[in-house]
């Protein structure tokens, strides 16, 4: 029997999923639909950063309202230092990871002071203190944001769609499984004991704050990184990825999808942005039934999407009990 | 820099403060007692002002306007809590976020629908439309003047309310210890709806009165619903007092920064750089206040749970 700590994802499953997703570009070529190839690039971004804010907030328990920080900083790099004519992912993505993580290592050491809503607070307030910096930056376009030249070298072909797919695929695919090992390591136990019982933890001696921190900032790093590819996605940095509203909507994605779910930030992104892409389609009102169904899933599905599957099975089983 | 300026973006900050009181008295009480987040607060806010803004066009008077928007907000209000957030009071302050931000997208498509995608003008009322000479040489907008008073008369009522009187007490002891005062017997789930309705009635006031100044339009309650999180957060949630202070410290630092810094850089660095760095440096203040006092007093300045 595992521990309840132990999240595991099926083997079949994410091979199937990632056999699906290299195979796609193909398939979306062939049938001339190269528009779902940036689509798709999008939706991977935004379940990776998700992702990152789902292991502080659903297995750390860190409710944080500033992650737009990270993710939009992380574009800021890239930009800034393009701007600067360097140009090189070599460089500039590393630099941005770097970025987040220093960053968000200076903010937690403050934000992790506080509890609960408080800390909601103060993460927002720093979220907003960067946005309103890049905001008056005007050298780096101000209110406009950045437009880059060009997507940034990494010795493929980048302006190709589908190569610069597949590179978003390799680095999604690749943080995502170091974010899952990450939680089944010994440092996720500990983390998922923290939320559990902050002061047992303490007790027993661990140095609670320092576990804390590193957590905060790696998932810091790991939004700089997404930010970096949305950056290049976009080819460019607004100050909007910065925003609060932009926090707030990578939050209710993992809410959607799952607090403390392994595919909770994944299903909450991709679910969220084909809502919008689908429903914007239809209609002009479209927020208002993004807004019912939202509504809809909170009332009828308290932990989000991905206790879907579990909720059926528990149904069935009782089902299967009682007959 | 003369006294005259300084006096009057003081009262504008004054002003401000206090409509940001209406909203942060209902937020602090809600979050206090309920420990609920309503994010949809700034919804109620933007409901209230074009309430009044249709009701004003149709009755002709700003006055039956006004009062007729504090009856259908706080009658929303009430739809609201006993159809949608008294069945999420048990669960956890993420499953609030997420219900009171879906009825963000709800109600502000809602009204992009009801009232188009235009700003409405809400003119204030004619009575008020002079200025008045305060001092010699010294005018000032008297509607601006009318609403500091409404403030000030909504602050000392709630005052009176919370202190005095015995819904005030069973308030007060629902903020210091909720389960207590509900295995005291207290009719918990009247109180709510009550206060519920009672934060709905605020916003209304203030989204009327600010709606004058400024214009309704959709989003107007996101961008003063995070100022008044900032101003309960930095007074301490559930507490009444805490919401005073935090609303005029946040209105004034607010209001005078942005008015004043630009041209306080002007004097220390090149005129370019001051244009550029004073919006930004006076929108972030607010921020640094509220960083700065949660680092000292992670409780906020009036802690209501002691």
């Amino acid at each position: 029997m595992q521990s309840s700590l132990h999240h595991t994802i099926s083997r079949k499953f994410s091979i199937g999923i990632l056999l699906l997703l290299i195979a796609f570009p193909l398939l979306a070529t062939y049938l001339a639909q190269e528009f779902y190839i940036g689509l798709l690039s999008r939706l991977m971004i935004f379940a990776l950063v998700a992702s990152s804010l789902n292991l502080i907030l659903g297995f750390g328990g860190m409710i944080s309202l500033g992650h737009a920080a990270f993710f939009g900083s992380g574009a800021y790099v890239v930009g800034i230092l393009m701007q600067h004519g360097i140009t090189s992912a070599w460089i500039s993505w590393p630099a941005a990871m770097l970025t987040g993580f220093m960053l968000a290592l200076a903010i937690g050491s403050v934000s992790l002071r506080t509890r609960g809503v408080y800390f909601i607070m103060i993460t927002l307030a720093f979220a907003q203190m960067l946005y309103f910096l890049f905001v008056s930056l005007k050298n780096y376009g101000g209110d406009d944001g950045l437009s880059l030249a060009q997507r940034s070298v990494t010795g493929l072909d980048m302006s190709n769609d589908s190569n610069f797919y597949y590179l978003v695929l390799t680095i999604c695919a690749t943080f995502l499984f170091v974010l899952y090992r990450l939680i089944n390591s010994r440092f996720g136990r500990v983390i998922q004991a923290i939320k559990e019982n902050e002061t047992r933890m303490e007790a027993i001696g661990y140095p609670v704050f320092r576990y804390k921190l590193l957590c905060f900032a790696i998932a810091g790093s790991v939004a700089s990184l997404a930010g970096t590819l949305l950056a290049n996605q976009n080819m460019l940095v607004s100050p909007n990825l910065l925003h609060w509203t932009q926090s707030g909507s990578l939050m209710v994605m993992v809410i959607l999808g799952g607090v403390g779910y392994l595919s909770g930030g994944i299903l909450g992104a991709v679910v969220m942005l084909m809502l919008e892409e689908i429903l914007s389609g239809y209609t002009i009102h479209w927020q208002l039934y993004l807004g019912i169904i939202l509504m809809l899933v909170v009332m009828l599905l308290p932990n989000g999407l991905a206790s879907l599957p579990q909720k059926f099975m528990s149904t069935k089983k009782t089902q299967g009990d009682q007959a | 820099m003369n006294i005259t300026l300084l006096l009057e973006h003081g009262l504008n900050g004054l002003q401000f403060g206090l409509m940001l009181f209406l909203l942060a008295a209902g937020l602090t009480l809600i979050f206090g007692i309920m420990d609920f987040i309503n994010l949809a607060h700034g919804s109620l806010y933007m409901a209230g002002a074009y309430f009044a803004a249709s009701f004003t066009a149709m009755t002709g008077s700003f006055w039956l306007g006004l009062l007729a928007a504090v009856i259908a907000t706080a009658l929303l209000g009430v739809i609201l809590e006993v159809v949608i957030f008294r069945h999420l009071y048990q669960r956890d302050h993420l499953s609030h976020v997420l219900a009171t931000f879906a009825l963000i997208l709800i109600f502000n498509e809602g009204a992009r629908m009801i009232w188009g995608a235009q700003p409405l003008m809400l003119n204030i009322p004619p009575q008020l439309a002079r200025p008045v000479e305060l001092l010699p040489d010294f005018y000032y907008s008297s509607f601006r003047l009318f609403i500091i008073a409404t403030g000030l008369a909504v602050a000392g009522l709630l005052y009176f309310v919370v202190t005095k009187t015995r819904i005030g007490m069973l308030v007060r002891a629902g903020a210091s210890n909720r389960e207590m005062a509900v295995t005291m017997g207290i009719n918990i789930k009247l109180v709510f709806t009550l206060l519920f309705a009672f934060g709905a009635a605020l916003c209304a006031i203030a989204g009327a009165l600010l709606g004058s100044i400024l214009a309704v339009q959709v989003g107007m309650g996101e961008s003063i619903l995070i100022l008044a999180f900032v101003v309960i957060v930095i007074g301490g949630i559930g507490s009444i007092r805490g919401a005073l202070v935090g609303a005029l410290l946040v209105g004034l630092v607010d209001t005078l920064s942005k008015t004043l810094l630009p041209g306080a850089l002007k004097l220390l660095m090149p005129m370019e750089m001051a244009a550029n760095l004073g919006p930004a440096l006076a929108s972030i203040l607010i921020y640094v206040l509220m960083a700065a006092v949660l680092f000292y007093k992670p409780q906020g300045l009036f802690p209501a749970r002691g």
